[in-house]
């Protein structure tokens, strides 16, 4: 099976679905002539044209606003934001009109638009540009939210939110955009809301998504290695849809929880997972929940600090073995 | 009235001796459309002020009503040159829109109560009137919120190659939010089929044009764009409106070019009904525009005059209208609410086309 980038997943997963489907639009700063500020959209331009690979301003509430118009009226608009972090800029036109718009006309109007880019830390671009928004994006009934890991899954779950029918906020991570993985060369579609046990395990569950779920793996081996504990590792890959059942399924095996991710620790997505967990499979627990996530300040712009502030496979290896004490 | 851009995208320009009854657009109106234009007005008039009844006598109507009263040459002579690929958006203040664009008073009526029969099904509210089926995209909360989205519809008819264009209302308190000068830029830039409408009616909220917005004129903002602006400078006349709304239209449909038009109207309600008005306006300004300029008495003066009116055809159309509105307050009274189930309906398309469904997991959480 041939070995590519997260990167080139993604751009694969943009291109086949440019080319199957006439209505689907590029827009973002830099994607066209620049070929994207992470090379993600490079050579697209040069295949289909300034019309459908559409370089904007600077201007995020007013490209992703005439965004969510164009997709009322049924085209399928990809819109890349440099940084996640921008979305900020356009949070009324995400949070107000396309999370609602279905909503309050009563179900008249879709608004089938993806909007995708980098949610991480870790780059040492400071506070305004390293936010990890999945817990605030999924807070909103209306949207969707979507954090791959590996390259397989970003391909897959791509083509998934390019056609699926309602606003998905796609997070990817500029750390992993590098990173490679086996992807096969045949069309293959992976449904939004599918949780994947990416090693199986009967000691602990540690639950995640995103990078986190790396180091998590590279945590599990340590763990073997020293201990000869067995975890198993789930990535969520969805957020809003969440798969509870996997989750649950783990849970219900190894009765005991780590959960992982990039994002503070405060009403995150972590937050949310301990309360459903709780709710759902209290009786199946042997050790309380404990959760390694980053530390709880805006990120740090110092290189070396940075790193301590997010988790590491350390960390995450800490944390299983407190929660197995 | 129309005004040079610095750039060279001219437009005619022509005020001396301009009537706007005569030019051609309005000259080869008949009487029957005429008699309607004039029904229309009458009947968001009438419709809204059976709404202020049912929202201050038992309170049947909740929240926010934001009346259209004393603008409604504006809707009705915006609506009439609409093409049949022409669309339409606007903010909250979109009764008038509605009628106009041809949507019932029950629906709409129904809407405001909170009943499950209304255009939204009890889920917008007086604020979020939609009608895609008649190009009608709402019917929206926040300031400005709307413009981007009537730049993507002329974007998205753009792309299509439908030779229709998105006007786009905004009031003029929505012209200092940021969204509004992205959109005018990426309109201009791209050379969008967009009409923006300014409806001048001079208060954003309680403030007054003259303590919120600098600069001489609202709509002379596009100038910095490039765009081609004018302003309607007798927005309570239908025929004015109809002359210069057609234009810009035009210009969109012909030439895919952007424009802003800046209609000077005034509304005689509060900002909403919730809200007094008496800490910025003096009821005589009011009183002033109502006996000079009220679009609705102005129009019937005109028409009778011209002998397309008379009293008896007046009182037709004025029964008619309060009769239409009395219904859909009958009907409103007796609809259903929204269940409990209907809550979590709506939110997901995939959701409610089970069918469809590709997604697994879970949507909804307790």
């Amino acid at each position: 099976m041939p070995v590519i980038t997260y990167r080139e997943a993604l751009r694969h997963a943009m291109d086949e679905e440019l080319g199957r489907d006439p209505n689907v639009v590029i827009l973002g700063e830099e994607v066209g002539q620049f070929h994207g500020a992470y090379k993600v959209t490079e050579g697209l331009l040069a295949k289909y044209g300034p019309k459908r690979i559409v370089d904007t301003p600077i201007s995020e509430a007013g490209f992703l606003g005439l965004g969510i118009g164009s997709a009322m009226l049924g085209l399928r608009p990809v819109m890349e934001l440099m940084f996640f972090s921008f979305y900020s800029v356009a949070f009324d036109q995400i949070f107000n009109n396309a999370a609602n718009i279905r909503y309050m006309s009563g179900g008249l109007i879709n608004c089938p638009i993806v909007i995708r880019g980098p949610a991480n830390g870790g780059t040492n671009v400071g506070a305004t540009h390293s936010h990890t928004p999945e817990s605030i994006a999924a807070y909103h009934p209306g949207i969707k939210v979507v954090v791959p890991s590996t390259p397989y899954d970003a391909k897959g779950l791509l083509k998934s939110a390019i056609r699926d029918n309602d606003p998905v906020m796609f997070m990817e991570n500029t750390m992993l955009y590098g990173e490679t993985g086996e992807v096969p060369d045949e069309e293959y579609l992976i449904p939004l809301g599918s949780a994947k046990v990416m090693r199986e395990g009967k000691d602990i569950s540690i639950i995640g998504h995103g990078r986190a779920i790396q180091m998590a793996l590279k945590a599990a081996d340590m763990l073997k290695e020293k201990h000869n504990i067995n975890a198993e590792v789930v990535d969520l890959r969805s957020i809003r849809p969440l798969d509870e059942e996997t989750v649950l399924a783990s849970v219900k095996k190894t009765n005991r929880v780590l959960l992982v991710e990039e994002a503070k620790p405060f009403c995150s997505v972590s937050a949310m997972l301990a309360c459903i967990i709780q709710e759902k499979a209290f009786d199946y627990l042997d050790a309380p929940i404990r959760r390694v996530t980053s530390m709880d300040a805006p990120a740090i712009y110092s290189p070396p600090l940075e790193k301590e502030q997010l988790p590491t496979p350390q960390k995450i290896f800490d944390g299983a073995l407190a929660v197995l004490k | 009235m129309i005004k040079k851009t610095p750039s060279p995208r001219k437009t005619e320009v022509s005020d001396s001796g301009y009537d706007a009854r005569q030019v051609p657009i309005n000259a080869k109106l008949a009487p029957d459309e005429k008699i309607n234009f004039f029904r229309d007005m009458v009947r968001i008039r009438r419709f809204e002020e059976r709404c202020l009844r049912s929202y201050q006598a038992g309170g049947k109507i909740g929240g926010f009503l934001h009346l259209y009263i004393g603008q409604e040459s504006v809707a009705v002579g915006c609506v009439s040159v609409m093409g049949k690929d022409d669309h339409i958006i606007t903010a909250y203040r979109d009764h008038g829109h509605g009628l106009a664009v041809g949507m019932g008073m029950n629906e709409m009526m129904a809407e405001n109560y909170g009943k499950y029969t209304g255009c939204s099904k009890g889920k917008g509210g007086s604020m979020h009137f939609f009608d895609p089926s008649r190009h009608y995209w709402g019917g929206h909360g926040i300031v400005g919120g709307q413009v981007p989205l009537g730049t993507g519809i002329a974007y998205a008819l753009k792309f299509k190659g439908i030779k229709g264009a998105c006007m786009t209302f905004m009031g003029d308190g929505a012209v200092n939010q940021g969204a509004v000068h992205e959109s005018y830029n990426l309109a201009a830039l791209w050379e969008l089929p967009v009409v923006y409408i300014i409806e001048n009616n001079g208060y954003s909220m309680g403030t007054s044009q003259e303590r919120s917005s600098a600069g001489e004129s609202l709509a002379g903002r596009a100038a910095g764009y490039g765009m081609n602006w004018a302003i309607v400078e007798n927005g309570h006349d239908v025929y004015e409106v109809r002359d210069k709304v057609s234009k810009a239209l035009k210009l969109a449909h012909e030439q895919s070019k952007p424009s802003v038009l800046e209609i000077r109207t005034y509304r005689y309600r509060g900002h909403s009904v919730a809200d007094p008005d008496s800490t910025y306006r003096d009821k005589a300004e009011i009183e002033e525009y109502k006996s000079t300029k009220d679009p609705i008495m102005v129009y019937q003066n005109a028409l009778v005059a011209e002998g397309v009116l008379n009293d008896e055809i007046i009182k037709k159309i004025e029964d008619a209208a309060r009769a239409e509105a009395e219904t859909s307050a009958q009907f409103a009274e007796q609809s259903p609410y929204p269940t409990l189930e209907d809550i979590k309906k709506d939110v997901y398309w995939e959701v409610d086309n089970p069918q469809d469904k590709k997604s697994v997991g879970s949507l909804f959480f307790d």
